[in-house]
């Protein structure tokens, strides 16, 4: 771990250096500020910065991530020649990129929150469900970023898989699910749709966030099944179960193409 | 130093290193040439366990690599012209370097006095120039008094102060028992470094020996002239 820690203090350095994600953290604290005085800091604020959230963050750790093991290429074949094992130099390589952009996207989210004096209210609980799923899917988006780009080894090839990844799981798979859903008819919704959610991990963070935030009602006859399915305690372990899966193996196999991999 | 025994290597489909037998001295500096192509950036990622070969095995002083990292510690690695964090210095990387290294001993940064880098080792390296970030490459490949040390293209994007200085400091080495292994297309840099010469073509050792061995058999006077003969593929006498 000592070796992790050591790669992380120059990788954030980098990062924060490069300004980008600085700049990332402040574009989603303005739209926090803005929602909050167009909406009023209540529990439909907290729901639209959701939607926000669930977008900007597996895109912007999917594009982050794959940039940064390019970007890094050369200086992690430095690394490499040196006395240390690669399992070691993965874990730093990994935490330099995912801790500080989770960090940045998470600041960001919140803060506005934090200088309204909303985090101490009846939508706190939620908002700190928001942060902490918006860290895990930072780390899930990393990870993915890590196994596309370790495994192509083109930047733009690598790049353009990452984007169409996020395309898909962003938008177009609700699509497919609900087109499905419909032509199958009502009876099959009900645990193919569960099943469908857990293959997305943003549709397992956004489910995870309603049933948090008495947000489930605003989705209609989906969301009451959901919240009928799921809105208990092993619901919710169930979900937290597949977030984190979906952080294990990626990551896993992430580490095992470095691992593997010929620089 | 460096010993191995029929070792191959492909990437996909096309086969890079083909059944390589070498041999490289301790405590002389050996030019690794060869065309485009021919393996030698492989041969050295292979040494410094960036790739691992499909066949064969590779000893460095004595040691089998097995996956193993510790055998790295004895060994300096210039990579070629290398891009590293553009918003870090050159103090910063090597602190990492520093860092990473189990024993944690200082750094000998002599070569960044040399070559006069003063406050160049302090600003970020995107902002310097290829030169410049070449010197810091050299730096760090030569800051933990490597027994091995590994220069890929070193003077390539130096202008002739530094590259005499490196030259200069590559000789020291040499003279304090340090094996070198240095590959330049520069054929005329190498002539006053260079004790052995291997040359690699079509992914095997077509020719190793004393430099000054391989002049006498092709008949040549100078490195490059001599290397030209190998690289044009006529017939030279077998190395002595």
């Amino acid at each position: 771990m000592k070796v992790a820690f050591q790669l992380l203090r120059p990788a954030a350095r980098e990062a924060l250096r490069g300004r980008w994600l600085i700049g990332l953290a402040v574009a989603l604290a303005v739209t926090g500020e803005l929602l909050i005085r167009f909406g009023g800091g209540g529990a439909t604020t907290v729901i639209s910065l959701l939607d926000v959230a669930l977008i900007v963050t597996p895109l912007a750790a999917v594009v982050v991530g794959t940039m940064q093991v390019h970007n890094a290429r050369e200086v992690t074949e430095l690394f490499l020649a040196q006395p240390i094992a690669r399992g070691r130099l993965f874990t730093g390589l990994y935490l330099g990129t995912a801790l500080p952009l989770a960090a940045a996207l998470t600041l960001g989210l919140l803060a506005p929150f934090a200088w309204h004096g909303l985090l101490a209210t009846p939508v706190a609980g939620a908002l700190w469900a928001l942060g902490g799923v918006t860290c895990t899917l930072a780390l899930i988006g990393t990870a993915l970023a890590f196994v596309i780009a370790l495994r192509a080894d083109d930047r733009v090839r690598a790049l353009g898989i990452a984007l169409a990844g996020w395309l898909a799981c962003a938008v177009l798979w609700d699509g497919i699910v609900l087109l499905v859903a419909l032509m199958l008819g009502t009876r099959a919704v009900d645990t193919g749709l569960l099943i469908a959610l857990a293959f997305n991990p943003i549709d397992v963070a956004r489910v995870l966030l309603l049933l948090g935030t008495d947000g489930a009602a605003l989705f209609g006859y989906t969301g009451a099944v959901v919240q009928h399915t799921l809105g208990t305690t092993t619901g919710h372990l169930v979900l937290l179960t597949a977030l984190l899966l979906w952080l294990a193996l990626p990551l896993g196999f992430a580490a095992r193409t470095f691992h593997r991999k010929d620089f | 130093m460096i010993a191995t025994a029929g070792v191959a290597k492909s990437f996909g489909r096309r086969a890079v290193l083909l059944d390589l037998d070498t041999r490289v001295v301790s405590g002389r500096v050996t030019a690794l040439v060869g065309p485009n192509g021919a393996g030698k950036t492989t041969f050295l990622k292979l040494l410094l366990g960036l790739a691992r070969p499909d066949a064969g095995e590779i000893t460095i002083a004595g040691r089998v690599l097995d996956g193993s990292p510790e055998y790295r510690a004895a060994i300096g690695y210039m990579p070629q012209m290398a891009r590293f964090p553009a918003h870090l210095s050159g103090r910063e990387l090597l602190a990492t370097l520093v860092s990473l290294r189990p024993d944690g001993a200082a750094p000998d940064v002599a070569l960044a006095t040399a070559f006069d880098l003063g406050d160049a080792f302090m600003r970020p390296l995107g902002t310097l120039s290829g030169g410049t970030r070449q010197r810091i490459n050299a730096v760090l490949a030569l800051a933990f008094r490597p027994d091995l040390i590994i220069l890929d293209e070193p003077t390539a994007g130096l202008d002739p102060l530094a590259s005499r200085v490196l030259k200069d400091r590559i000789l020291a080495e040499r003279a304090a028992g340090r094996t070198v292994l240095i590959t330049s297309h520069a054929l005329p840099e190498l002539e006053e470094l260079a004790d052995d010469v291997l040359f690699l073509a079509d992914g095997t050792a077509k020719w190793q020996g004393a430099a000054s061995a391989l002049k006498i058999s092709t008949g040549q006077g100078t490195l490059e002239r001599a290397v030209a003969q190998l690289l044009a593929g006529r017939p030279v006498l077998a190395a002595a």
